[in-house]
Parts: structure tokens; C-alpha cells; sequence
């Protein structure tokens, strides 16, 4: 039976919507023309910019000190988290904590935003770096712990239990067992922690302070503000990142099926 | 190591020692609450508490500092029923449900076509969706601001088509918003449909054709049904993003192309009125509560719900 050309015409349309714009982004970075209308030649004068610009730094050092912070607390809370969701899933506890791991994933940025902004007045607590950390955490928390939840489902708790009764400790078994069977998941879950709290704007917009400007805080009053080309450099670095964090993650999560 | 070795080598020997897993209730309750106490806190503390909050703010009055005044008042209610902001949500609304339809009516055949080609397509064109799902948002936005820019390029191909005039204004509008919402949600909604698609059977397709169904019957009475999950999930991963939009209206839409998220932001950064703020927000987790609440019935009917992670790779 003949099927239809129709699909496949419509997905290669969506193909070319997705990346015309990024190509197109990443050439105008390597265009040294100031209204990137008209081809100039090759350049890296846009990228010799950023590299000298004293805000980008501090804000790529605030982005960085937030992301691995925030990443390690939530590794660590979210399988935790996981492991609780798998292993007394059936419990009442466990279906409030689900909705409450659930909660993050689904309500829109600027709530979640907004929401922790009037936690934070109400309680008196001076916005800054920590006000990001703690906001990061709550989001990246659900991801990672989907993520390793998902592993979980493929796992085999019998394992564990052979372990046991060869006379592990229970901290043993999770140490030698089911920590290192799961590492792909919480692996992936620390990468999509990662990204997301570089990523994010929305949230941190709301609840930084003066000093604990972000690199998407950063970008966001550069195109705000008077754009100069530089954010065309600076969106191509943070593609080829991206790019490279995507690869690894997929590689990470085909491994060991 | 060491160590461990040996209280294992000493347990092996110890013939009181429990049954591993038949642990006694009161253990059992102890571990769980251990494993569930960080994560339970936590979001009790920065999730559920704030959202509680938002509402009690609302009913709260502003102080001139741009904090929390005392005592009580429905005026921030009150303003809420302004034609103003009564047309803000309408335009809130109908913004995220073209969203939504046009997504979806491109995420299908997509979907469709990732599930049916051949392994090795499959797994590029799965990687070329994900890319941009991972990408900053930022930078996309941004991207889409200097493509529509009046000296950028689609401005220069449609003008030499013919299709749009020297003056035309492509950016600053509500179609603006549209067009760049559909880009940012598109990994989105295609992922969950794909998902659905891929264990959808297509011998019933086949069998439906051999019955006599045209292929566009065979399509709709067949093949929707079945990936109704992934539909539902897809409407989930739109909707309830766009109702809460608040960069892409920013930072294309103009004053013309505003919502909901960008008067909430106004309240706070250039009013510094929380309270008013707080009603709006209130608002919008009714807005979105709704969508959720039909979408979660709809799938407890069929199956457990599992929405975002569940079905996402």
C-alpha cells in the first residue's frame, strides 16, 4: 500500500523551521557587519569581544558556581527522591510526595517564579546567589529525579536481595549494587540539572538580587538593551555546549540497556 | 573496604541475623521516611507553601516600599475585573489555544513520520528534534528577534516576493508571538505524539484500509485514537507554557502582543506591587489548573497518568 508523501513533507518543513534560525544565528556570529543584513567576510571579532567584556565573566563565573551546586544537592536529593517514589510507591506518603515532585514540572516558569519571590519577601530573606541556588534546586530536584526513576523501572531488585543475602549491609548494596547500576540515569540527571540551571532566566529573574546576575540574565538585557552582534557569538558557544552536552547524554542513556 | 569485607565475612556467620527485605514494619516505615524526608521538605518549603502564599498575598494590601502591607483588602480582586486586564486574558487565552492547534497539527505528522522510518532515520531525526529542545531558550528567541528584525532577512524575502510591503512590521504583534511560542514548544509536543505513535500498531491502519477506509478515515478514526495519550500529553506540554509565556510576548510582542506573564512582571519590577501581582498570579494557576485537571481525568481513564518524564526519552 502506497502511503502518503504528506507527512514526511510537513516533518521536513519542521526540520528546516527548527535550524534556519540557528544557522542563520551561528553565521551572523562569524559576520563582522554591526546590522548582520550583509555578508562581510569571516570574522572573530565578535567572539574577541565577549572575551574582553568584564560582565560576561562574572556572570559565566555566577552561572557556573550556581550550576554545580545546584546540580550536586539535587543529584543527591533527587535519587534519593527516586528511590523512595519506586520502592513505596503504593504508600500514601509517597503519592503526596509524587504530587509535590510532580508540581515543578508542570506549572509555568513565571509561578514558580513569582511564587518563590513572595516566599522569599515574606520571610525576610535578602535575594542574591543563594535565593538562585535555592530556586534552581527546587526545579532541578523533579528533573533528575524522573530521570532516575525511569532507570528504577528497568532495574532489578533482585539483585539487591542476592547481595543482601550473600551478608551485604543495606548501605553496602546501595553503595556497590544499585548506585552504580543506576549511574547512567543519575548521570543523565545531572546533565539535564546542569543545563537547566544554566539555562534557566525566568525563575532566576525573579529572585536574584543585585550581584548575582546569571549568563541568561546577562543575555536577556543585551537583547533588551541595545543588542550588539556579540550575543550572535555568545549563543553560538552556548550551542556548541549544548550540542556537546546532548550528544553525551544520549550516548550515556543507549549505554548499558 | 577493608572494613566492609569484614563485617560482611562476620554477618555471613550470624544465624540471628534478619532475612534480608523482611524487614520489620516499624524499620521499613523508618527507611522510607528517611529517603522521602529531604525531598518532602524541600518542596513543601519552596513549592507548596509559596503557591499557598500567592493567594494569601493576594488579599494582602501593598506598602509603599514595594513589600507586604497589613492587614486585609479585596481591591486587588477588585482590579482584576478591569476591561484592561479582562482583555489581557483573553488575549492570553486564544494566543496559547492557536499555540497549541497549530503545534499539534504540525507534531502529528511529524511524530507520525519519526515513528514509521527506518531505525537509523529515526534515531537522527529523533536527535535533530532534541537538540533544539535542549537548547537555550534565550537563544532561541533571540534568533527568531533578528530574523523578523525590519532589516533582517525573512523581512527582505517576503518583501522581494512581493508578499509584504517596505513598512510592514513583522515583529511586535500577536502573530509574532504565535509563530515564536510554536518554534520554542514544537520539540515539546512532537516527542510525546512520537512516543505514542512508535507503540501505536499499524496493521490496524492497514487492516482499516483493507476494510474499504480512505486514507484520511483510516487516519482519523484509527490512528488518533490510538496515540490519544500522546495527544493529550502534548496538549499538556503547550498549553499550560503558553498560558504562563512571559519572555516571548517581551521580547516580540510589544505592547500590542502582551499577556498575562508580562502584566504579573510589570506588577512586580516596575509597579513593585505584590499583592496585585499575587491576584494576577492567582488567576493564572486557576488558568492552568483547568486544562490539567480535564487532561489528568481523561488519562486516569486510560492508564496511569504519566505526563511529562514518562513518555519524554
Amino acid at each position: 500500500m502506497r502511503r502518503s508523501r504528506f507527512p514526511v513533507v510537513v516533518t521536513a518543513l519542521v526540520m528546516a523551521f527548527f535550524y534556519l534560525p540557528i544557522f542563520i544565528l551561528v553565521a551572523n556570529s562569524f559576520n563582522p557587519a554591526r546590522f548582520s543584513s550583509r555578508w562581510q567576510g569571516f570574522s572573530l571579532v565578535w567572539y574577541r569581544r565577549l572575551f574582553e567584556s568584564p560582565e560576561i565573566w562574572a556572570a559565566l563565573k555566577n552561572t557556573l558556581l550556581i550550576a554545580v551546586s545546584v546540580t550536586a544537592v539535587s543529584v543527591v536529593l533527587g535519587t534519593a527522591a527516586a528511590y523512595a517514589l519506586h520502592r513505596y510507591g503504593q504508600s500514601r506518603l509517597q503519592r503526596v510526595h509524587y504530587t509535590l515532585i510532580y508540581q515543578p514540572l508542570v506549572v509555568p516558569e513565571i509561578l514558580m517564579g513569582i511564587s518563590l519571590l513572595m516566599a522569599f519577601v515574606a520571610a525576610g530573606v535578602p535575594l542574591g546567589l543563594f535565593t538562585v541556588f535555592l530556586a534552581h534546586v527546587t526545579f532541578c530536584v523533579s528533573f533528575v529525579a524522573m530521570t532516575v526513576l525511569g532507570r528504577l523501572q528497568d532495574f532489578d531488585f533482585s539483585i539487591v536481595e542476592a547481595a543482601r543475602d550473600l551478608g551485604a549491609s543495606p548501605w553496602q548494596s546501595a553503595r556497590k549494587v544499585l548506585i552504580p547500576a543506576l549511574m547512567p540515569g543519575i548521570v543523565a540527571g545531572a546533565l539535564l540539572a546542569f543545563t537547566l540551571s544554566i539555562d534557566d532566566f525566568v525563575i532566576t529573574f525573579f529572585v536574584a538580587g543585585p550581584g548575582s546576575t546569571t549568563l541568561p540574565l546577562r543575555i536577556y538585557s543585551m537583547i533588551k538593551y541595545g543588542a550588539p552582534p556579540m550575543i550572535n557569538a555568545l549563543s553560538t558557544l552556548l550551542l556548541a555546549v549544548t550540542f556537546t552536552a546532548v550528544v553525551a547524554s544520549q550516548r550515556l542513556a543507549r549505554a548499558k540497556r | 573496604m577493608d572494613d566492609g569485607r569484614r563485617k560482611s565475612e562476620k554477618s555471613r556467620f550470624d544465624p540471628l541475623r534478619k532475612a534480608p527485605f523482611r524487614l520489620d514494619p516499624i524499620f521499613r516505615r523508618k527507611a522510607e521516611w528517611l529517603v522521602t524526608l529531604p525531598t518532602f521538605l524541600w518542596l513543601t518549603l519552596f513549592v507548596a507553601v509559596p503557591t499557598l502564599l500567592v493567594f494569601v498575598i493576594a488579599f494582602r494590601p501593598a506598602n509603599p516600599y514595594g513589600g507586604i502591607g497589613a492587614g486585609w483588602t479585596l481591591d486587588n480582586v477588585r482590579a482584576l475585573a478591569t476591561p484592561a486586564t479582562l482583555a489581557i486574558a483573553w488575549r492570553t487565552l486564544w494566543i496559547s489555544l492557536l499555540t497549541t492547534a497549530i503545534s499539534l497539527l504540525l507534531s502529528i505528522p511529524a511524530g507520525y513520520t519519526i515513528a514509521r522510518a527506518s531505525e537509523r532515520w529515526r534515531n537522527r531525526l529523533l536527535m535533530l528534534v532534541i537538540v533544539p529542545f535542549w537548547t537555550s531558550f534565550l537563544v532561541r528567541v533571540f534568533a527568531w528577534r533578528s530574523l523578523l528584525h525590519p532589516e533582517g532577512p525573512v523581512k527582505r524575502v517576503l518583501e522581494a516576493l512581493g508578499l509584504v510591503g517596505p513598512d510592514a512590521t513583522l515583529l511586535y504583534n500577536p502573530a509574532a508571538v504565535v509563530l515564536v511560542m510554536v518554534y520554542t514548544f514544537l520539540p515539546f509536543t512532537i516527542l510525546p505524539i512520537y512516543a505514542a505513535a512508535e507503540k501505536f500498531d499499524f496493521r490496524l491502519t492497514e487492516a482499516a484500509r483493507d476494510l474499504g477506509a480512505r486514507p484520511f478515515q483510516a487516519f482519523r478514526k484509527v490512528f488518533l485514537p490510538g496515540i490519544r495519550r500522546g495527544l493529550l500529553t502534548a496538549v499538556l506540554v503547550v498549553l499550560i507554557p503558553s498560558l504562563g509565556s512571559y519572555i516571548i510576548p517581551d521580547l516580540v510582542g510589544g505592547p500590542g502582543g502582551e499577556m498575562l506573564g508580562n502584566k504579573i512582571a510589570q506588577r512586580v519590577f516596575t509597579d513593585r506591587n505584590l499583592p496585585l501581582a499575587a491576584a494576577l498570579s492567582a488567576v493564572l494557576v486557576l488558568a492552568v489548573l483547568a486544562p490539567l485537571a480535564g487532561v489528568l481525568v481523561l488519562q486516569r481513564k486510560s492508564k496511569k497518568a504519566d505526563i511529562i518524564m514518562g513518555e519524554a526519552p
